[in-house]
């Protein structure tokens, strides 16, 4: 029962949620709108806060802290967004997130492929380890991680890239497999008739057909990747590597520790990019999220 | 293209070796076309699977073998990341119990267990206030929120949107709200609510729960979003059924909707149990888990020890126990309660 239901739900969410009914009566719409304003209070009410916060002085704040700006201060935001090293962490950051992205993609649908869609001994066997590498955190191979990247080589940038794509490749393959799986076999079929090979396949009718379930994989990577902060805090230590923007942030607050204004502005600065990507891409992460739940 | 065959091919043989001792004995697909090579087909296996296997191994696997071979060995505190001499379980007992140094004859209770006992009671508090407290409240709000009304698709935006942002700055910014000068301690002063002596973070009893109030801001909209997804499956005709046979909304809920979204509570649960275990940006960005530890966690004890102390040996083995707990928990969570929905999942014949 709840299996089937669970099915429907990506085909059925919009029309049903038009169509959903007023159980429970008129005014309790009241109820529900209340409940809403008050979650809705509490989550961007300190967000917006901070922001306003940006937009005083120090001296504003230490003499009323929860008023509003009197006068507007400019000048904080003014002098991050008019200095060097704001862009340039939201930059080191974008790269980055941007080239971890099209590894995981990348490497995780090939990966998907032949454990989607090929018979061979041993497939089972390389698709569970991919799975026990869900319960492979990050945080628990840190150390060893960190001696690897340094015997390596593998510095700056690519210290950061490499071992996000290898610890996001899991859930990107987990995700990815049986979405392979599911494109018709008679499609395949028709292809090889038509003379192309599986990897001809692969280029030419796999990744087009692929591409809902490769934004879903890369928007989660990206995020991953974007918001990272324990390993660029191990990999940067005593080393002139690339800071980041969360270890930019939280650099700016060590620095300027009394400049209470200052840290409110870049802090507020810092949360925009997410933020944008995040109504830019909402409903595929929330898709992607429901999907790797209830896949 | 190019540049994917040489990345293939670069980390063949790697692979191929792996792919050979997997499966002496390759299969012909029968589906496929049979006449092509064995040979041509594994090639494909390994240009396919090889660069993420290759990644998966090396930065993954290998790193966590070498977690649990350094847990054994004491670090030469000198030099940082140098293994020194072999020791066997010395740093999991000194974990677990404490102990006496055998040359100092010091006891180290208060050195090493209990700042580790008190880290793993933290995890287990927020393990266990996740299910009792944010559970409750994300089912309430998304109950009352699985309806039309004016605005419905904003306010879903906005409550997830704490989710998408960085633990840092999430983190940061509690930590300037929060200031004993802050916007909230004069806020709550203003209503009658004094803050604690040390401030909401670094009291040693309040600590704690405002640490926990702010996770459960920054996590709250994952487990709603994903409640109001699952409620979007429930057929509509139930509901209404349901209430021309006289059901209160509350019956609805707790008869039709709160059951039929099992499945996704558990799932949320799991994530929630082994994210709170795994724990660390958050309470890092907070002072390290608080100058007392009041919030401190496995994972925040683990990195100041490897950073700050500079005993890789001790940290791993922390690194290991936390893995432990993640797997223990992840184990017994899917055997007993998720057991079901598998069961259902695979009934269908998936």
């Amino acid at each position: 029962m709840a299996t089937a239901v669970k099915d429907d739900v990506k085909k059925r969410r919009s029309s049903q949620s038009r169509a959903r009914t007023r159980l429970g009566g008129d005014s309790s719409i009241y109820v529900t709108i209340f409940v809403a304003l008050i979650a809705v209070g509490l989550t961007l009410g300190p967000i917006l806060f901070l922001g306003l916060g940006g937009f005083r002085t120090n001296g504003q704040i230490a003499e009323d802290p929860t008023g509003l700006p009197n006068p507007w201060v400019w000048q904080n935001y003014w002098d991050i967004l008019t200095g060097s090293t704001f862009w340039e962490f939201t930059l080191n950051s974008a790269i980055i997130s941007i080239a971890t992205t099209a590894g995981v993609v990348l490497f995780g649908t090939m990966a998907a492929y032949p454990l989607a869609r090929y018979s061979f001994r041993g497939r089972e066997g390389v698709f569970l380890m991919f799975t026990a590498g869900l319960m492979f955190p990050l945080t628990v191979a840190i150390f060893p991680l960190f001696l690897l990247l340094q015997d390596l080589g593998l510095g700056g940038m690519w210290g950061l890239i490499i071992p996000q794509i290898a610890f996001a490749l899991p859930v990107t393959v987990i995700i990815m497999r049986p979405f392979l799986a599911a494109l018709p076999d008679e499609l395949e079929e028709a292809s090889f008739m038509d003379g192309l090979t599986r990897v001809g396949f692969f280029f030419r009718m796999v990744l087009p057909l692929a591409r809902p379930g490769m934004v879903t994989v890369g928007v989660l990577a990206f995020l991953g990747s974007w918001n990272a902060y324990l390993l660029p805090l191990v990999m940067l230590t005593g080393r002139d590597a690339p800071t980041t923007l969360p270890l930019g942030v939280t650099q700016f607050q060590g620095q300027n520790a009394a400049n209470f204004a200052g840290i409110m502005a870049y802090t507020f600065l810092a949360m925009i990019p997410a933020l944008v990507f995040f109504l830019m891409m909402e409903k595929r992460i929330v898709d992607g999220l429901s999907g790797a739940v209830k896949g | 293209m190019t540049a994917l065959e040489a990345s293939g091919t670069g980390t063949g043989p790697a692979t191929d070796a792996k792919a050979s001792v997997a499966g002496s004995t390759p299969v012909t697909p029968a589906a496929y076309n049979p006449r092509r090579d064995r040979r041509r087909k594994w090639l494909e296996i390994v240009i396919f699977v090889g660069p993420a296997l290759l990644l998966f191994l090396v930065f993954v696997i290998f790193p966590m073998i070498m977690a649990a071979r350094y847990s054994l060995y004491k670090w030469d505190s000198r030099q940082p990341f140098e293994l020194a001499e072999f020791i066997g379980f010395d740093n999991y007992t000194r974990a677990l119990m404490g102990g006496t140094d055998p040359e100092t004859k010091e006891i180290f209770w208060k050195a090493y267990a209990q700042p580790f006992w008190n880290a793993v009671g933290n995890n287990a508090q927020i393990i266990a206030l996740s299910m009792l407290v944010q559970l409750p409240i994300a089912m309430i709000i998304a109950l009352v929120l699985n309806r039309k009304f004016p605005g419905r698709s904003s306010v879903r935006l906005i409550i997830f949107a704490p989710y998408v942002l960085s633990e840092v700055v999430a983190g940061l910014m509690w930590l300037m709200l929060l200031d004993p000068r802050g916007p909230v301690t004069e806020m709550l002063a203003a209503i009658g609510i004094s803050d604690p002596a040390g401030g909401w973070l670094e009291d040693p009893q309040a600590g704690f729960w405002t640490f926990f109030f702010i996770v459960s801001w920054k996590y709250i909209g994952l487990a709603i979003i994903l409640f109001l997804a699952g409620l979007s499956g429930v057929p509509p005709e139930l509901q209404e059924a349901a209430s021309i046979d006289g059901a209160s909304w509350w019956q609805v809920q707790w008869r039709i909707n709160i059951p039929l979204i099992g499945p996704t509570v558990r799932v949320w649960a799991f994530l929630s149990i082994i994210g709170s275990i795994q724990l660390f940006d958050m309470a890092w960005v907070l002072n390290k888990g608080g100058s007392t530890g009041q919030y401190s966690t496995i994972a925040t004890l683990m990195v100041d020890i490897g950073t700050q102390r500079n005993d890789g040996g001790y940290a791993s083995a922390l690194a290991i126990i936390m893995f432990i707990f993640s797997m223990v928990a992840a184990i017994t969570y899917m055997t007993i309660v998720m057991r079901r929905d598998n069961g259902a999942r695979a009934g269908k014949g998936a």
